[in-house]
């Protein structure tokens, strides 16, 4: 049995096992201690000082978030030590901090402003630095505007113990340190993947993903312009959140009306090319099995495990799947197949996906995807994107009727929905390769790679083929299965990478949660859930049986693997420095 | 920035060797970068951008964390030394008697700031705590050589020595 001890909190009796620190125990007596620097499975260093408590009998105030609850303890949560030595910390971190709050994309969001009104803050108590630090805005996914950072080290322990990538970290000590990457490079010069888990970490307006609104304004407003925009798997599911709405509420209906309201001409769904990536990847995946090619095969599908893979582990790119990603497939069937059908010029069609991601804008200006001269996809929009948008245009979203997507691409697979969760892309991919090898087989639930751990294996047999397959999440993860390939302690032959723990729905494009919900709410679970339940009451499941794919094969592509579908759904990869 | 520095790396095929040495002695020891940071810091005198890329590619840590250690603390040097090092004392005794005003001079006509090394690699410049001649404050050091109760008048001549012929300088 587990040992526990037992302690009071504002003297309440709370049991909690043995190890848990006094932030824990607090949770359970029902008392929330603010923190700033503390991010659960991400940071946990103690060092802002807002979540300090007094402990009776012992001198000074202790960090709750790593301090040990302990037998016999009594902690005081609310005294006034404790109330003005947090007071005094937020002032002295306020002391350097740009506070221009009213145009800063957290306004209303930060864990700064939050804390500084309920302290009742005196902003201006200690003057500090007069000069601000240069922005780094050259990378085409991310911005750090370092005079809004708090050096909590957030977004240094996303990158470094979710993603191994550790590209940023804190340079020189005291009054001086800041945020960068080594020898003050840019990140846009660094090896950074682009995954903006660092963005979703940042409690402040330091980070943020480069807005593109502006281009999608100017194309709605253009008459000669035709906009299309395509929203991916796992948006319907986050969206809401920008609107208040509980994580985990599925808005697919409101999402279409409310993009639509924006002016764009058509909304289509982005889970069709999710299926004819499936389409395209099965096939990839059984010609490797039968004819001798380079395995495992890895998924291609998320561009921040894809330029992490360039970077970090080249000798690999033989193994990652030629397939593009769904977003870029989707670009390249609008500008060639819709085009066509349409009797559009393609350069008069401006292309803006919505997907939870910020490496999605690295992917975008991938010249070796241009099959047709032009990027197939023109802006590439976060979630949080098309909720400003929303917003700026005064479209109540709650509020809104449910509508549908436009055709010829309204309908998709159930396969082409769990996309965005880990795991997804892996089943919906083994329920089409299982039809190719074996079509008798009725397989369509593949339970075992879902759910929320970093790795999950497994080993199918069909057709007579053994498959084992692994499912990493978080870079950190794909890592340890790289090695494990590379040492040869592992013998996998399809392997699913996507870079941000749990897939998609937490992207790092997705909507901000404050620390008070990412501490206390499985938010990866509760939106999965909402892509899980989606496939189950779909009445098609699998890719393959989409009528849309069956329709843009039979009107354009063929067959998966055919010269056209080469052409314009597959790429090239390339090598890149470390 | 600071890596594209105005001082071209020359480290040698030898110096590498050595490099590579005292990396594979720390590599699997925890903590082991402070000691591979101050053995290379002794074999290339600072730690450019070209060492601490072999120390990180060596280590099997990010070029970030290597830079965030080299950073932190003081005695590593991310510029070369200069043929002739200076030292301007900032502790107490000195700068109440404007020893900032004798860094600003030297500064000034050297053209580099604290920290730096000039082009040619002649001088290179640091600030330092009390070197233990507060009676002599406010003072500056030029190698091992002491001169105390400076203003930044007499910087001129001090450099002098230096520029024409090092050697009579240090013979003084």
């Amino acid at each position: 049995m587990e040992n526990t001890v037992s302690l009071k909190i504002n003297g309440i009796p709370v049991t909690v096992p043995e190890g848990y620190t006094i932030l824990q125990a607090a949770k359970q007596a029902n008392i929330e201690i603010p923190t700033l620097c503390y991010l659960k499975d991400v940071n946990c260093i103690g060092a802002c000082r807002v979540c300090v408590v007094e402990i009776k009998g012992r001198r000074g105030l202790v960090a709750s978030c790593v301090y040990p609850a302990e037998e016999g303890m009594e902690v005081l949560t609310n005294t006034p030590a404790v109330r003005k030595s947090r007071k005094t910390t937020l002032e002295l971190i306020l002391s350097s901090h740009n506070k221009k709050c009213l145009s800063c994309p957290k306004n209303n969001h930060c864990e700064l402003q939050k804390l500084s009104l309920e302290y009742n803050v005196d902003e201006d108590r200690f003057s500090g630095d007069e000069e601000f630090p240069e922005v780094d805005d050259k990378s085409p996914y991310i911005i750090r505007d370092n005079s809004k950072c708090i050096k909590c080290m957030r977004c240094v322990a996303a990158c470094k113990n979710l993603q191994s990538v550790s590209v940023i970290g804190a340079i020189r000590r005291g009054y001086n340190v800041h945020v960068g990457c080594a020898f003050e490079e840019s990140l846009n010069d660094a090896p950074c993947v682009g995954c903006g888990q660092c963005v979703v970490a940042c409690p402040v307006g330091a980070l943020t993903e480069k807005s593109q609104t502006d281009k999608v304004w100017d194309a709605i407003a253009d008459p000669d312009k035709k906009v299309v925009l395509f929203t991916a798997p796992s948006i319907r599911a986050t969206l809401g959140e920008c609107f208040d709405m509980a994580p985990g509420t599925d808005v697919e209906g409101k999402m279409v009306a409310a993009a639509r309201r924006l002016g764009v001409d058509k909304v289509f769904n982005m889970n069709f090319t999710a299926d004819l990536t499936i389409m395209e990847e099965a096939h990839e995946f059984v010609e490797r099995v039968k004819n001798g090619g380079t395995l495992p095969m890895f998924t291609s599908c998320c561009p921040g495990w894809v330029k992490f893979l360039e970077h970090y582990y080249p000798e690999f790119i033989p193994n990652v799947s030629s397939c593009k990603s769904p977003q870029q497939m989707f670009g390249a069937v609008l500008k060639s197949y819709y085009c066509e059908k349409e009797g559009i010029d393609p350069k008069d069609l401006f292309v803006v996906s919505i997907i939870p991601c910020t490496a999605k804008k690295f992917e975008v200006t991938r010249e070796e995807q241009f099959a047709l001269g032009m990027p197939d996809v023109d802006v590439s929009l976060t979630t949080r994107e098309l909720g400003s948008m929303i917003k700026e245009a005064g479209i109540m979203f709650t509020g809104l009727e449910d509508e549908k997507f436009d055709d010829p691409f309204e309908l998709a697979s159930g396969g082409g929905e769990i996309f965005g969760a880990t795991g997804g892309v892996m089943e919906a991919a083994l329920r089409t390769a299982a039809h190719i090898l074996d079509e008798s087989l009725e397989v369509t639930d593949f339970t075992e790679v879902r759910g929320q751990k970093g790795v999950k294996e497994a080993t199918y047999t069909v057709g007579g083929v053994k498959v084992n397959v692994a499912v990493a999440s978080g870079l950190a993860n794909a890592r340890r299965v790289i090695e494990d390939i590379k040492s040869g302690k592992k013998d996998y032959q399809f392997v699913e990478v996507m870079a941000c723990p749990g897939g998609c729905i937490n992207g790092g494009g997705q909507p901000i949660q404050s620390d008070s919900v990412r501490n206390n709410v499985d938010l990866k679970a509760l939106r999965s859930e909402v892509l899980y339940t989606s496939d189950k009451n779909n009445s098609i499941r699998k890719s393959h049986e989409s009528p849309v794919i069956k329709t843009v094969y039979g009107e354009y592509f063929g067959t998966p693997g055919s010269e056209k579908a080469h052409k314009l759904l597959h790429t090239t990869y390339v090598n890149r420095k470390k | 920035m600071e890596k594209k520095s105005v001082h071209a790396f020359n480290g040698t095929a030898e110096q590498e060797e050595q490099l590579k040495a005292v990396i594979r002695e720390h590599h699997d020891q925890p903590g082991g970068l402070m000691p591979v940071l101050q053995g290379a810091q002794e074999i290339y005198g600072y730690l450019p951008y070209e060492v601490q890329s072999m120390i990180a590619e060596g280590l099997g840590i990010s070029l970030s964390e290597v830079y965030g250690v080299a950073t932190f603390y003081s005695q590593f040097s991310l510029t070369p030394k200069g043929e002739n090092r200076i030292s301007v004392c900032l502790g107490t005794a000195c700068y109440v008697k404007g020893a900032d005003k004798i860094l600003e001079a030297i500064e000034q006509k050297l053209g580099i700031k604290s920290g730096e090394c000039t082009e040619d690699g002649m001088f290179s410049l640091d600030s330092t705590r009390c070197v233990g001649a507060c009676g002599l404050a406010p003072v500056m050091m030029v190698n091992d050589e002491v001169y105390g109760r400076m203003t930044p008048e007499k910087v001129d001549e001090v450099l002098a020595k230096y520029m024409n012929n090092d050697k009579a300088g240090e013979a003084q």
